[in-house]
């Protein structure tokens, strides 16, 4: 496995992390996989929800998944799975709610992924989200081995 | 009227329950039985509430509930009307263990089936517990939703609005997460509101400035959050007035939020001039006394009947799936073999989505 590459982000306020989410959004294709990081408050659903609903033919609410554990959605190309892994006990689970195979078919962006454990998707985009030096500002850090990401991070974020 | 006796059944959630009713002519429903298995006790020992997710689990409790349910009621299969079962929305595993358990019923019974959707289980009620009389406004308020309705039929909400993030049950247990308190927060924060100051942090009241019944409380989560860290910053940790004071800031904050947006949603209601105009606040938050006190003196302003449906009606059942079943199977509504389950199902398509981020995209 090759070392992971990182780049860093400073995203000033929530639209430009909603504009970031965006443009990254357009780029993704079925069996994509978004690794949302970060505490309570950084952002994530924040993030996944200005993406999804970019990708949205039909306006449709995006709701927070920490209770229902999964949100799907018709993308233009594939489903789209938003969920939120917090309230899983075991690894195990993630089977139970279909993820995996939505790993393979999907675009699928996962809050709270160290409760994947070793079934996190090696092909995965890590996004870690920590505050800013303001309120409304967030530091994001990106890493990936996969090479697919290498380019597209480029172009998106110079 | 024709007497009818439902059996219901709910496995859309975290927990697996069924439920035998029964309307004798037109009185109010009587709930010969309503069991509910779930796993509440060990919900504590985690950081959230444990979900049962899998398929197989729900699949295996049902038959048990089932039987359960008749016994209770003491009655047979042979003596119900009808099987009543939640076809969404959900977690699609559970929701498809429930219907696939009530068409077996169905089909060896010979007995109607009819799917309900979750969330009308829940809109419904205020008719079970009280009779209450269409149209009337509910506020659906829990974990996972946050909206408000004009509840006119069986088949037929209007959403006036809702939450566009984060769900005030939701933001009560996360809330609690943020200050080391028990799960499920709703009842750890409020205990501990009550010990504090509400006035010493001053947290916003996000969308208050806007037009229209949408809430947001997602920015009220980080608010706390920063003024967790700001204390810890300044003094190293938090005394425990410390986190009673956070607690009742942002009790007071959903507080002032839900009476405000009550009261317009209550405006748009009142214009339609219901003969018995009626607000019925469901969900796990009516629970909070402060949140229910508020919404009480905002309806006895304007005159307007208030009822909270008894708790253990209001968190996940089949008494609520059996009533709503009651009501489509009355209308004529019978499903047939091909009833699917629907992981997403809005109760109300016409009216425009909650796009969060307080945005309005071009409408659909």
């Amino acid at each position: 496995m090759s070392l992971p590459r990182v780049h860093h982000l400073t995203l000033p306020d929530p639209k430009q992390t909603a504009g970031f989410a965006v443009r990254l959004g357009a780029c993704l294709q079925p069996g994509d996989v978004l690794l949302l990081e970060g505490p309570i408050g950084a952002g994530k659903t924040h993030f996944a929800r200005a993406l999804i609903q970019s990708l949205l033919a039909q306006p449709e609410d995006v709701p927070s998944p920490t209770f229902t554990l999964v949100q799907i959605y018709d993308g233009p190309d594939c489903e789209i799975w938003h969920s939120d892994l917090y309230r899983l006990g075991h690894p195990d689970e993630v089977a139970e709610l279909g993820l995996i195979d939505a790993f393979d078919t999907a675009i699928c962006l996962v809050e709270w992924p160290d409760r994947l454990g070793v079934l996190a998707p090696e092909q995965a985009l890590h996004l870690s989200f920590e505050p800013g030096a303001t309120d409304d500002a967030r530091r994001l850090t990106l890493r990936w081995t996969d090479p697919r990401w290498t380019d597209l991070i480029t172009e998106l974020a110079p | 009227m024709r007497t009818l006796t439902i059996l219901g059944l709910e496995s859309s959630c975290d927990d697996t329950a069924a439920a035998v009713l029964r309307q004798t002519g037109d009185a109010r429903p009587e709930i010969l039985s309503s069991v509910v298995m779930g796993q509440n006790d060990l919900h504590a020992a985690f950081g959230g509430v444990v979900p049962e997710i899998a398929a197989r689990a729900h699949a295996e409790r049902l038959d048990g509930c089932v039987i359960k349910a008749l016994d209770q009621a003491g009655l047979s299969l042979r003596e119900i009307d009808a099987v009543a079962v939640t076809a969404g929305p959900g977690l699609i595993g559970g929701v498809i263990s429930g219907v696939m358990c009530a068409k077996g019923i169905a089909l060896g019974a010979g007995l109607p089936l009819v799917g309900v959707n979750h969330l009308a289980g829940h809109a419904l009620t205020p008719r079970l517990t009280d009779g209450a009389a269409y149209p009337y406004l509910m506020l659906l308020v829990s974990g996972g939703h946050c909206q408000f309705l004009i509840v006119r039929g069986a088949d037929d909400f209007t959403r006036l609005g809702g939450t566009i993030d984060d769900a005030p049950g939701e933001a009560f247990d996360k809330t609690a997460r943020l200050l080391g308190l028990p799960q499920p927060g709703g009842p750890s924060v409020e205990l501990q509101a009550k010990q504090g100051d509400p006035a010493r942090f001053r947290f916003p009241r996000p969308l208050l400035d806007r037009p229209g019944c949408d809430m947001s409380f997602s920015g009220l989560k980080t608010a706390l959050l920063r003024a967790r860290d700001g204390l810890i910053a300044e003094q190293g940790g938090l005394t425990r007035a410390d986190r009673a004071d956070l607690c009742a800031g942002f009790q007071a904050a959903m507080r002032d939020v839900l009476a405000e947006k009550t009261r317009r949603a209550l405006a748009l209601y009142r214009a339609e001039a219901p003969a018995q105009p009626m607000l019925a606040v469901a969900g796990g938050v009516a629970a909070n006394l402060a949140i229910r006190g508020a919404l009480e003196t905002v309806c006895a302003e304007q005159g307007i009947g208030f009822t909270a449906p008894p708790l253990a009606l209001c968190t996940d059942n089949a008494a609520m799936i059996a009533y709503a079943g009651l009501e489509r199977f009355r209308s004529g509504h019978v499903d047939d073999m091909t009833l699917a389950a629907r992981p997403r199902w809005p109760l109300d398509r016409g009216s425009p989505p909650l796009l969060g981020s307080g945005k309005k995209g071009a409408k659909a």
